[in-house]
């Protein structure tokens, strides 16, 4: 951490005024506060110019500053623009802040800086109306082009029965579909080029390749992808914005429906940046509890990927076996939770019960059962000539690239940096476990393909040693925040009993602060960053996801190949639309 | 003059209902199979193990709207599914199932079923181009492109077993392997002309006009009810058609110690059809451009050769 407090003063030091101060914050990652003006020359000399530098723009986000009351000791701003850089060199985050003044206010564009500050900049732009000058497209992103109003300003509203009923009268409905065509010319596309007329084909947004509801627009030169454009947002339930209107320990339901393949993974990077404001120490049984069941949702969003993926290349027995093999895991994950793809089962403070009897069993067959099933696998499947022929070498990226377009996860270690945050930067007591991080070195769809099977593996070594030892103790901590607290002491304390209270009539009351604690998810660095204003709800919360940053470098690395590499790519990159569209 | 009328109209009648009815059951056989090798259950209800599943579709298939859309050619649209049926039918007109069994035994009966399957492309073309949606012209396209490429090959891979039985004719060529089957001295030819055949059936992993997951449905996204029916039938047809010949020019046709004429050529089919659905259940589906080039750079050099030793070995064993 000492190569983290020296960043904030080497840049007060080279940009002096530019730099309006710092900003302790519950994470620990050093936060700046820049002004508009100097902003990118800042980001560019952490990019480019440090020692060490910042290579990635792993999130850029807005904050509605207007209505937020606990924020003494930072500038005075309305809206905020929040950069968040990850040094892979130095193994740390640098957070730069932006404040801006007015109701509607412009801040540069730093699209020039990272490619995939692109949808950023149009998702900060459709969700609160920041002009970003120099964007080279600003417009709405996730929300349809006739919208009305920007989603997570504090002024519009947050539920339906806020606004007029809804209605979709004739003319309506023209209207709608209208701004739906797709005009090339607004892409800076041709229609024709010296010798050829493009065909602009619509993949989806209902197609059975795409996984779900997303639309990409092929510029086609016969069956050769020239460019495309990717339209999302059909997914988008607004989770950011209700995550405004929930109690801290309401929305962890939420939270399992983001990445949806990947049930409670998506519970603890929540809870632990809720954890980390409360300043809550989880005791290690919960800990431990965290990782196996973290683990068993990693394999089985793995389980989905594989099948689909080598479906997507044409074969159709192979999904099915790993649908059986997930059903498998499922069947311990309703044993322990209750539940099956959103268990919402960790909680603030620990977990929603213990584990069961017998929970041993369950576990010890699974592993056993695994590896033989994942030996076939690769078998029948990575080693095939022709699953071979259609992935190597194709939408393959460099490291740098990669490292451009904010990839994380699998994705990264496809293109050969070694960087997994349960290795590099462990929490929930990763370091305690023994095992391997594959890397391979192409970043094409195949490796990508070979990244993911390997993790099947790590995965089951984690939940094996977590079963050989498993602690004792509470699965939950006795802080007050605890939610709800253990209920054997509310009936004999009072203490407890006021907490116990005080939680599930009005939530919890998280301390003013901002946290973002990320965890591994199964698709990527994934992370809320949360603001509480010390209140039950949060102020803001934004979710960083894989998917979203994934999918966005689709174009670029499919131009120049043919439509069935599209569909290969789009099933290497692993992404699940309810995560890219939040 | 029971035998000069009366005969060939049965077995006219016999083929067209025995195969007819074959696809229907193939659509349950397929399934039923696909389910096994795939830890599911598959259709079960209707029926014992559910073999009146294809009736039941049919039921529903003839019910269904026969709509044609409204941006399409008309005519051309209506009249792609019936040529894929009525070309794969003629060919069967060649096949012989046992001695005597034959609808007509032309003395060009190769030739014949090659014309035919040619013109079999024609649907799926034509089906692509008239529905004027472009996921299906992009299907439409790629059945031309690879049917060029696959037709060569087909019936140069045909020839060896031509050279050696000296005919044309299916059921001399059948006779001919009295001694030995084909399928060991013509094994290169029997290996293209299986490749050859899954291409020619848009099967995977050569299913590029189809290939759901790219095209949606290719050239057929289009169709619905009985016209959707007939390409589907039309594709169990030619799996038949393609196993048939298969154990014909290759297995021996009818030839077999104690069992019947008939049931040997029947249990042979049905061992080719099996296998057939085995590569669907475990192969995945090449790209459109490494397809062209297996059958242009490989298939066609293959044999080419395998013509070339044929007819040396024929010269000198005169």
């Amino acid at each position: 951490m000492a190569e983290s407090t020296n960043i904030v003063q080497d840049l007060s030091e080279r940009f002096g005024g530019a730099i309006l101060g710092a900003q302790a914050t519950a994470d620990g990652i050093p936060t700046v506060w820049v002004e508009a003006g100097q902003a990118p020359q800042v980001l560019g000399y952490l990019k480019k110019d440090v020692r060490q530098p910042y290579k990635m723009l792993w999130d850029l986000t807005a904050i509605d500053e207007r209505t937020r009351v606990h924020r003494s000791g930072q500038p005075a701003s309305d809206f905020t623009v929040v950069y968040h850089l990850i040094s892979f060199d130095r193994n740390s985050d640098v957070r730069v802040k932006v404040p801006l003044k007015g109701e509607y206010p412009s801040v540069p564009s730093v699209t020039k800086l990272w490619q995939n500050a692109n949808w950023y900049e149009r998702e900060a732009y459709d969700m609160f109306g920041l002009k970003f000058e120099g964007h080279p497209h600003l417009v709405r992103l996730l929300m349809p082009p006739t919208w009305e109003g920007h989603p997570l300003r504090k002024e519009h509203p947050a539920r339906a029965t806020e606004m007029a009923p809804f209605t979709l009268p004739d003319d309506k409905q023209d209207r709608e579909q209208e701004a739906l065509r797709f005009v090339p010319e607004e892409w800076g596309m041709k229609r024709h080029s010296e010798d050829a007329d493009y065909m602009f084909l619509n993949l989806g947004p209902h197609h059975p390749g795409t996984h779900g509801i997303i639309r990409i627009i092929l510029q086609l030169d016969g069956e050769e992808i020239v460019d495309s454009v990717l339209d999302i947002g059909y997914h988008h339930r607004g989770a950011e914005k209700m995550g405004e209107r929930q109690s801290w320990h309401s929305y962890i339901p939420y939270t399992d429906r983001i990445d949806y393949l990947a049930g409670v993974l998506n519970n603890l990077a929540y809870v632990q940046s809720v954890e980390a404001m409360a300043g809550i120490q989880v005791p290690d049984r919960a800990k431990v509890i965290r990782v196996m069941m973290s683990e068993l949702f990693r394999v089985i969003s793995h389980c989905v990927w594989y099948g689909t993926f080598v479906q997507d290349l044409g074969a159709m027995s192979p999904l099915l076996y790993l649908f059986n093999d997930r059903e498998k895991a499922f069947g311990i994950i309703e044993a322990v939770c209750g539940g099956r793809m959103h268990p919402s089962w960790f909680r603030i403070g620990g977990v929603a019960h213990d584990l069961p009897n017998g929970w041993q069993k369950l576990i010890k067959d699974f592993v056993e059962y695994m590896p033989s099933r994942l030996d076939g696998y690769e078998k029948a499947m990575l080693k095939n000539q022709i699953i071979k022929k259609r992935t190597v070498g194709v939408g393959a990226y460099t490291l740098e690239e990669a490292l451009e377009w904010g990839i994380t996860g699998p994705g990264l270690r496809a293109a050969g940096l070694q960087w997994d945050a349960r290795k590099q930067r462990p929490y929930s007591g990763y370091e305690n476990f023994e095992f391997d991080v594959p890397v391979f070195q192409n970043g094409d769809s195949y490796d990508r393909a070979r990244v993911r099977a390997e993790e099947i593996r790590q995965s089951l070594r984690i939940i094996e040693q977590c079963l050989k030892n498993m602690p004792e103790g509470p699965y939950k901590s006795d802080h007050p925040l605890t939610t709800p607290p253990i209920k054997e002491k509310t009936l004999k304390d009072i203490d407890t009993l006021i907490n116990h209270f005080l939680g599930v009539s009005w939530g919890p009351v998280i301390p003013a602060g901002e946290a973002c604690c990320p965890i591994e998810g199964a698709k990527g660095y994934y992370g809320y960053y949360c603001v509480s204003d010390g209140g039950t709800m949060s102020y803001r919360t934004r979710i960083r996801t894989g998917s979203f940053a994934h999918l966005q470098m689709l174009p670029y690395i499919t131009r120049g190949h043919l439509v069935a590499d599209m569909l290969a790519v789009v099933a290497s990159l692993d992404f699940v639309l309810a995560d890219l569209d939040r | 003059m029971w035998t000069e009328i009366g005969w060939p109209l049965v077995v006219v009648a016999g083929v067209l209902f025995v195969v007819l009815n074959l696809a229907a059951v193939l659509i349950w056989m397929e399934r039923r199979l696909l389910a096994l090798w795939q830890d599911r259950y598959g259709p079960n209800r209707v029926g014992i193990f559910g073999v009146l599943q294809p009736v039941a579709d049919m039921v529903k298939i003839f019910f269904k709207e026969d709509w044609v859309p409204p941006f399409a050619d008309k005519v051309t649209f209506v009249m792609a599914p019936a040529i894929i049926v009525v070309t794969v039918l003629l060919s069967f007109v060649v096949v012989p199932f046992a001695p005597g069994v034959i609808v007509t035994d032309i003395n060009i009966g190769i030739l014949f079923f090659l014309a035919m399957s040619s013109l079999g492309v024609y649907s799926l073309a034509l089906a692509g181009w008239a529905s004027n949606n472009k996921y299906s012209l992009i299907g439409g396209m790629r059945t031309t492109a690879q049917m060029l490429a696959y037709e060569v090959f087909m019936g140069l891979s045909m020839m060896g077993v031509v050279i050696q039985a000296g005919s044309f004719s299916l059921t001399e060529i059948v006779e001919a392997q009295r001694g030995l089957w084909y399928c060991i001295p013509q094994c290169v030819g029997l290996v293209v002309f299986f490749v050859a055949g899954l291409a020619e059936t848009h099967r995977i992993p050569f299913d590029l006009p189809e290939a759901e997951g790219e095209l949606v449905a290719g050239f057929h996204s289009e169709y619905s009810g009985m016209k959707f029916g007939m390409f589907f039938v039309g594709e169990y047809l030619g799996i038949t058609l393609i196993s048939s010949l298969t154990v014909a020019m290759f297995f021996g046709g009818w030839l077999g110690p104690w069992l019947p004429p008939v049931l040997w050529f029947a249990i042979k089919t049905l061992i080719v059809l099996c296998l057939f659905i085995l590569i669907r259940a475990s192969l995945p589906r090449f790209r459109y451009d490494q397809l062209i080039e297996i059958g242009w750079k490989y298939m066609l050099p293959l044999s080419l050769v395998n013509l070339l030793v044929t007819g040396g070995v024929v010269l000198l064993m005169r």
